[in-house]
């Protein structure tokens, strides 16, 4: 099996970052390389290894992924929740467009100071910035994917005689479910980038501010490390929910253009 | 039908206005200290009192400026380096996947390696901008070229076309669609990455108006300060919006 994996992937995607990377080594040693701003891969390599050892790394990574979930898991049930009831209520829907449109706009680093200001530093402010940026995109796609049910199955729950709850369960999740999934793996990404982004700026905890750290200590050699780390976190959540996604929903979850 | 699309404008207004009065409310109220949450009609003090008598107009110039020259950078980049991968099968093969690696990381891990290279500086935020921005521009390029019906392609060899005519004729108009989707997303990440970049090197605009403000306890500069950036991100959506309907509108509707 997993033979037959190894020669069909295509070499030639890899052969760019590799060459990048014997390049930058090669430059490297050749330079005699003293700087702040750069680094030879294999000091960043070394710089990561001790990171690992010491358990910065670690728990850094958890402070990040603890907020980016919690606020994930927060915003994304409200955005969830109303996604629901705005695409079976279309009254709901339609009364609440003008508000929901004028506050979904904020970008989600305005509201920095404002949590700033009520909680200060730490996981509440960060955790509510992450709810807030995550709840948007969860309510409209979970509200597009509720609307884009096939209506028969609506008509099929009514004539079974089916209460709300039913039909919130047997009927509207399960159908709804693969572009509900859709929409939360791109929240799962939304989650993270947020978090990073409010340790870069403000919050002194986390992933974000380890590099921020770095940088200001002229250690461009963690910097570049934790950038990988960071990226290779990124890039590992997208490929399992991606993975995950195929897996449970194959055709039925095709993404759909963010709205 | 335009009559109850009104009629449901203004209910949805009104709820919005019924919103307003619940916030002016619950600040008159003391509920949640005046410190943190100004009422409405504070709010909206300081943001007229901002915008005539101190340089909240400026800020918001200096912050849509910011956004612009940074998303008209990354589109310039994203479409030209898209297409040029995007035409090739063999450049999509070496490039595509490291493009599709990097793309997951969060834009805003750039700007500690952006300050390393360019100080706290106006090239620093605009550097983090276009790069952030770039991703989404970048990869529609490159699918919306791979997508073209090959049959296209066919034709344009058999008309004889230059690699330049094929790009301006028939792949770019065809890759349109999703280039202009990844510039909508690119706009709002400009926005994002301006707002943050001008709270880490203090130059002017919003993002280090709303961070000075929270930092001396002034709530009301605070909102007055988040109420304009959720404009400056509704009416930069919106004109994108429509211009977006403009250049497809030859396109079958469905």
């Amino acid at each position: 099996m997993t033979g037959r994996i190894w020669w069909r992937i295509d070499w030639r995607g890899a052969a760019v970052p590799i060459g990048f990377l014997v390049i930058a080594q090669l430059a490297a040693l050749n330079g005699d390389l003293q700087s702040d701003n750069l680094a030879a891969p294999s000091d960043v390599a070394v710089a990561c290894w001790h990171a690992i050892i010491d358990g910065t790394l670690f728990r850094r990574t958890l402070e990040t992924l603890a907020s980016a979930l919690g606020g994930l898991a927060l915003g994304g049930s409200i955005g969830l929740f109303s996604g629901i009831l705005f695409g079976l209520f279309q009254t709901v829907d339609r009364l609440m467009n003008v508000t929901v449109e004028a506050v979904r706009p904020i970008p989600s680093a305005a509201v920095i100071p404002v949590f700033l200001l009520i909680f200060g530093f730490g996981f509440p402010m960060e955790v509510l910035i992450v709810a807030f940026s995550v709840t948007w995109t969860m309510l409209i796609l979970t509200r597009a994917a509720v609307a884009g049910i096939e209506t028969r199955l609506l008509e099929v729950s009514r004539a079974l005689g089916f209460g709300f709850g039913a039909r919130v369960y047997k009927i509207i999740l399960p159908a709804a479910l693969p572009r509900i999934f859709v929409a939360f793996r791109l929240t799962v990404a939304i989650a993270l980038i947020v978090a990073v982004t409010v340790e870069v700026a403000a919050n002194p905890q986390g992933l974000g501010y380890t590099i921020m750290l770095a940088e200001q200590t002229l250690r461009p050699d963690l910097m570049f490390a934790v950038l990988a780390w960071i990226g290779l976190i990124g890039w590992a959540l997208n490929a399992v929910l991606l993975w995950t996604q195929r897996r449970l929903f194959g055709m039925a979850a095709i993404d759909e253009p963010a709205p | 039908m335009s009559g109850s699309r009104i009629f449901w404008f203004l209910a949805s207004l009104a709820v919005a206005a019924g919103f307003i009065v619940l916030w002016q409310y619950v600040a008159d109220a003391r509920l949640i200290s005046p410190a943190f949450l100004p009422g409405p009609n504070r709010a909206w003090a300081a943001l007229v009192d901002g915008m005539i008598h101190r340089d909240l107009t400026d800020q918001l110039i200096s912050t849509v400026m910011r956004m612009i020259y940074g998303w008209l950078l990354a589109s310039t980049l994203g479409i030209a380096v898209g297409a040029l991968i995007g035409i090739s099968p063999t450049a999509r093969a070496y490039l595509l996947p490291t493009l599709e690696m990097i793309r997951p990381l969060p834009a805003s891990a750039i700007i500690p390696v952006s300050i390393a290279f360019f100080g706290l500086s106006e090239r620093m935020v605009l550097a983090v901008i276009a790069f952030g921005a770039l991703w989404p521009m970048l990869l529609a390029t490159v699918h919306g070229f791979a997508a073209v019906e090959p049959r296209l392609y066919e034709v344009a060899r058999a008309l004889g076309l230059s690699r330049w005519d094929v790009i301006r004729k028939i792949a770019l108009p065809s890759a349109m669609p999703d280039i202009l989707a990844g510039m909508r997303i690119g706009l709002t990440i400009a926005l994002i990455l301006a707002v943050v970049g001008e709270m880490l090197t203090s130059t002017e605009g919003l993002g280090q108006w709303v961070l000075f403000a929270g930092r001396s306890f002034r709530a009301s500069d605070l909102f007055a300060g988040v109420i304009l950036l959720g404009a400056v991100g509704y009416v930069s959506a919106t004109l994108l919006g429509a211009a977006e309907r403009y250049l497809l509108r030859w396109r079958i509707s469905h």
